[in-house]
């Protein structure tokens, strides 16, 4: 009896094989959440051509070098900013944030509350790992209190930010955690989000084997998942406020928020349809479109 | 009020510097601006988010100028004309996008009208102290260029050769004006569309599979691939290949950034502009730029009136700057004095290339107003004693 064995692996075409191998470590969960992402691509039904992918600073920065997508890799924190000018010039894109949780919530935590607020028609994807790793390790707004960092070596005082919660009341019309042990319920979300018209956030929390779990004893990177398992719930309909991540208690994932608010480009055509009459506002959009360079140029 | 078929501005009206500013680059065809309230910019933005719906432009409010000096790559990108306007404190938060716009070669305008500092300094006052950080602002070695214009019929003509120059070149423009020239109310004149000359953006002709993202000809500035169609392209501001793939070694680097800059000061004489006046034959030349040109002119005519020969360079682009000129005429005239709204900014780079063969007599001015016309000509008389 013969084995078919299958070549060809579904989420080749999205990645950017000649980059390969890529920077992240053994046991890190970045890499499991590009694989599901690859499939929501998959899964989602977008034209993969119409999606671009726009990554901050950090290991989950990295993200957009290996998707084989129109991709930019930007600067610490503003990848949101960014990606709402992409998303506002060529409305057809399908704008994809994929970053960390430093990256997106400390220093563009600024941008994500209002991107969040004006209902802008992105997805953003946060890895959270509780940590800098690209820096080596150090503390950052997600770090749950009393777990250790390089900038805080006696365990940080601080309270962490409740993603969910954050994201739900700024005015995300999707919210959704899952930890990387969750892949199926994960790539479900990430292509719902995709298809999401507005804010769509996604949290997924994943190891830092070397960094954050080693210098917290938390285990290696598969001990960590084995802890994912164990220590998670799926109850989305827990209200977000209640779900702070602590290291003493369970981590509640699940799909919170799934409702429908017109997205930023949705008022703003509908609030100038209103100012200029329909039919006008058809020509103004027309004329909108033509590519650019043509007005006024002499041939 | 007549306009073109683009709602743009057509014939004579009588607006200030910030006004004329955007109208000029809705005539440009920028039909992307990201902005936050400053003063005393802010008017531009005002009346861009007045105007643009009806020209087929977008305006959003950013929740600060970092995210403004970003949007506008986006939109960039995503194949709009795009530019954001700010003022001091805005402009030192937008430096790292300049960085990445130069990085990653985004044709951008970003518009400074430029008030008093350092700090919060003077918002409602002039100063041109802002010119060596739209030079320098951001980390590393890089080339932008700078115009700077005196009047708000310039503010519109310029501000269309900013957007054209951005494309042509693939860096970010910063248009230097300050509080003075943006708030001097006169009469501009707005021409039909058909006479105004648009640079367009250069798309590959190449298939996707053979493009390369940062792959350039003779001119050194690489061809744009549109978004959304196939080409998968990748950029970053990390240190990048032809590919647009990051690469983190000397030799890249070394690459990269010679050609970020050779593209720009292998065109310098194509990209310079200034006016003369009397410099063939003159004994000291006043070299000016922007508001302070204006306020050299009644200084240059009174010590023309007690007999010296008196030469009047106006750079309009300041950036880059057009040193071997300067060095041409150190050879020949007595001095150079510069006035300008800064202890002395551009008087360093005059005197670097004057190179000692003249004398250079910076005058400079803390800002908050302008130079007294009589403080220049006392300038000049004593350089050529």
């Amino acid at each position: 009896m013969s084995t078919m064995i299958e070549t060809n692996n579904p989420v080749e075409q999205f990645l950017r094989t000649d980059r390969m191998p890529h920077i992240w470590c053994p046991g890190c969960g970045i890499g499991t959440t590009v694989n599901c992402f690859s499939r929501a691509i998959e899964r989602c039904g977008i034209d993969s051509d119409k999606l671009a992918i726009v990554s901050g600073i950090g290991c989950t920065g990295r993200v957009a070098g290996y998707l084989r997508l129109d991709s930019f890799h930007t600067t610490h924190g503003r990848a949101i900013p960014f990606a709402t000018g992409l998303k506002l010039a060529k409305p057809e894109l399908n704008v994809v944030v994929y970053s960390g949780d430093g990256d997106l919530i400390a220093i563009g935590g600024n941008h994500f509350i209002h991107a969040a607020r004006r209902n802008v028609d992105i997805t953003v994807i946060c890895v959270n790992n509780f940590n800098y790793a690209m820096t080596g390790g150090q503390v950052a707004p997600t770090t749950p209190v009393d777990e250790v960092g390089t900038t805080a070596p006696y365990g940080t005082c601080e309270r962490p930010f409740n993603l969910p919660f954050l994201a739900e009341s700024c005015g995300a019309v999707y919210v959704a955690r899952w930890t990387t042990y969750h892949v199926r319920q994960l790539t479900q979300s990430m292509a719902e989000a995709m298809n999401k018209k507005g804010f769509a956030f996604v949290e997924v929390i994943s190891p830092c084997p070397t960094l954050y779990e080693r210098r917290n004893r938390l285990g290696t990177g598969l001990d960590r998942m084995k802890w994912f398992k164990d220590n998670s719930v799926i109850d989305g309909s827990v209200e977000t406020r209640f779900c702070d991540i602590s290291s003493q208690q369970k981590i509640v994932c699940g799909k919170f928020v799934d409702v429908d608010h017109p997205s930023y480009l949705e008022i703003t055509e509908a609030k100038m349809a209103s100012v200029y009459g329909q039919r006008r506002w058809e020509e103004v959009l027309r004329e909108q479109r033509k590519p650019i360079g043509r007005w006024g140029v002499k041939d | 009020m007549s306009g073109d078929r683009r709602k743009a501005l057509i014939g004579a009206y009588y607006i200030d510097g910030d006004h004329a500013v955007a109208e000029g680059a809705i005539a440009a065809g920028c039909n992307f601006v990201a902005g936050y309230p400053i003063t005393p910019s802010t008017e531009i933005v005002e009346r861009l988010a007045w105007r643009f719906p009806d020209t087929g432009g977008t305006f959003i409010q950013m929740e600060d100028e970092i995210a403004s000096s970003i949007a506008i790559q986006g939109a960039v990108w995503g194949g709009a004309k795009a530019m954001t306007v700010s003022s001091g404190p805005g402009i030192s938060l937008m430096m790292e996008h300049i960085g990445l716009a130069a990085m990653t070669e985004v044709p951008c305008v970003i518009v400074n009208v430029q008030r008093g500092g350092p700090s919060t300094g003077l918002p409602t006052l002039p100063a041109q102290a802002d010119m060596m950080q739209a030079r320098w602002g951001s980390h590393g070695d890089y080339e932008i260029i700078a115009l700077s214009p005196n009047s708000p019929q310039e503010c519109f003509d310029l501000i269309i050769h900013a957007f054209n120059l951005s494309e042509q070149y693939r860096v970010p423009v910063l248009f230097m004006m300050d509080e003075s020239v943006g708030h001097l109310t006169e009469k501009v004149v707005i021409p039909s569309s058909d006479k105004i000359q648009l640079v367009p953006r250069r798309y590959t002709k190449l298939p996707p599979g053979e493009y390369e993202p940062y792959e350039v000809g003779d001119d050194l500035v690489p061809d744009f691939a549109e978004v959304g169609k196939g080409y998968r392209f990748h950029v970053t501001g990390l240190t990048h290949d032809e590919k647009g793939y990051p690469v983190m070694n000397a030799e890249c680097q070394k690459q990269l950034v010679c050609r970020l800059v050779d593209k720009i000061k292998n065109n310098v004489d194509r990209i310079s502009f200034y006016h003369e006046d009397c410099v063939d034959d003159a004994d000291v030349v006043v070299v000016t730029y922007g508001i302070s040109s204006r306020v050299a002119m009644p200084a240059i005519r009174q010590a023309r009136k007690k007999g010296v020969k008196v030469g009047h360079l106006r750079l309009v682009v300041v950036w880059p700057f057009p040193e071997s000129y300067i060095r041409q005429l150190a050879g020949r005239v007595k001095a150079f004095v510069v006035p300008e709204l800064n202890l002395g900014q551009i008087s360093l780079v005059v005197e670097r290339c004057a190179a000692g063969n003249c004398k250079v007599r910076s005058v400079p001015h803390a800002g908050g107003t302008v130079h007294d016309p009589q403080v220049v000509c006392e300038a000049v008389l004593e350089a050529v004693r």
